[in-house]
């Protein structure tokens, strides 16, 4: 009996330390880490958005919207940070689109573990910049090889199943786009 | 005696004689995983030696508390606290870092060189002993971690802590970014490493054949003499 009571003593002290001590750290570091995150979605509307000089979270809405605006409060466009399966785990990309949702203004890959060397090819700009210059309605292709029609996106060789999963979270954001658009959200 | 128990003694046992990952061959999941650049390998190292060192001396100073049945539960509750404070202040501070260490720096908690130092050494010594202990077990740890690191880097990106060094000509061999690479470097540096260790071995054995064989030149008269008399 006095094993079992001093062995319950002893992890509850420690696990009380313990316990206290990380609360206490986490209350100094939390506001900081809550910053980080903030600067990386800034940092990433801006890239998506380079005209853009002010962003604004749009309320009323449970997506994570973000719209930018130009120096003289004009809207300029949307910023919607969206993500999906790639070949070897979640790949987070932001994207940005114009008012319309007609033209692409940029993407940037956030968070990503494809392979390096071949999946990890989605963050250079030889590939997000193809999204530029697409047509994105009613929906991007991507495609072997080289580009057909003006909704086709060039799959990266080696790394099809990345590219391809890109293309796919970009249909879904802008699915998704299209929907708050629709219900006039935005 | 003396000699072998000393501060210096604890610590430079960690680098080479018992270093976790070339003779303990403990850790070995992060050494593969994270070692892709120097800078990774660092960090990881880094974080490690301190969890150890502060895991290391806790456990040292309260082993007298602890029920002998409860041990290596208080032991994890120790190396848990002081790994979820590495991975919040790295997040606060260095996020990038953070993200390219990943869920590496959360599994440091179950790695094995931690609870191994704990049980083998820090509920055995003294405070002073184990801090030595676990600061040479660190630093083995981290220059192991900066070796592979660094040739994986070297080999597989043609870069070394982010500045390119061998030129464009040479094309950077992938593979040794990717799991396999990990395995093949390491593999080759366990192989490097057991050579020598042999060598020295087989020196020094030479050494004592030809000492046994010069001391007999000179005793076997004698060895000739007493083994007549038994007769």
């Amino acid at each position: 009996m006095n094993t079992v009571v001093k062995m319950l003593l002893t992890l509850l002290v420690i696990g009380a330390i313990s316990g206290g001590l990380l609360a206490k750290i986490f209350e100094w570091a939390d506001p900081q880490i809550k910053l980080n995150a903030q600067k990386e979605t800034e940092r990433a509307i801006f890239i998506v958005h380079p005209e853009g000089k002010k962003q604004e979270k749009v309320s009323g809405t449970t997506s994570d919207l973000y719209k930018v605006m130009d120096g003289s409060g004009k809207v300029i466009g949307y910023a919607l940070p969206c993500k999906g399966n790639g070949f070897q785990g979640l790949v987070k990309l932001m994207m940005g689109v114009t008012p319309d949702l007609k033209k692409i203004t940029g993407l940037t890959v956030i968070e990503q573990v494809e392979t390096p060397g071949l999946g990890s090819e989605i963050t250079k700009e030889g590939f997000t910049n193809q999204f530029k210059k697409v047509n994105p309605d009613p929906h991007i292709v991507g495609k072997k090889g080289a580009a057909e029609s003006p909704n086709d996106i060039v799959t990266i060789t080696g790394a099809t199943i990345s590219s391809k999963a890109v293309v796919k979270i970009m249909n879904e954001g802008l699915d998704e786009l299209r929907k708050l658009k629709k219900e006039g959200k935005i | 005696m003396s000699k072998a128990n000393s501060p210096l003694n604890d610590f430079m046992n960690g680098i080479w004689k018992q270093n976790p990952i070339f003779k303990q061959v403990l850790g070995t999941c992060p050494t593969l995983a994270v070692t892709v650049s120097v800078m990774n390998g660092i960090a990881m190292g880094l974080a490690t030696t301190f969890v150890l060192f502060f895991s290391s001396v806790i456990i040292s100073m309260i082993k007298k508390l602890i029920p002998n049945q409860v041990r290596i539960a208080a032991y994890i509750v120790v190396i848990a606290t002081f790994v979820t404070i590495v991975d919040i202040v790295m997040k606060a501070q260095f996020p990038e870092l953070s993200k390219s260490l990943g869920p590496f720096i959360p599994l440091i908690v179950v790695n094995c060189i931690i609870l191994g130092r704990a049980e083998a050494f820090a509920s055995k010594n003294t405070v002073v002993r184990s801090a030595f202990d676990a600061l040479g077990m660190g630093a083995g740890f981290t220059l192991a971690l900066l070796v592979l690191g660094g040739i994986r880097e070297i080999l597989g990106s043609n870069q070394l802590l982010g500045t390119v060094i061998l030129p464009a000509t040479v094309e950077p061999m992938l593979i040794f970014i990717l799991p396999a690479g990990a395995f093949l470097t390491l593999g080759i540096l366990f192989g490097t490493a057991n050579f020598f260790e042999q060598r020295k071995k087989e020196n020094a054995r030479q050494k004592v054949i030809e000492a046994n064989r010069a001391s007999r030149q000179v005793a076997l008269p004698v060895e000739q003499q007493n083994e007549g008399e038994e007769a």
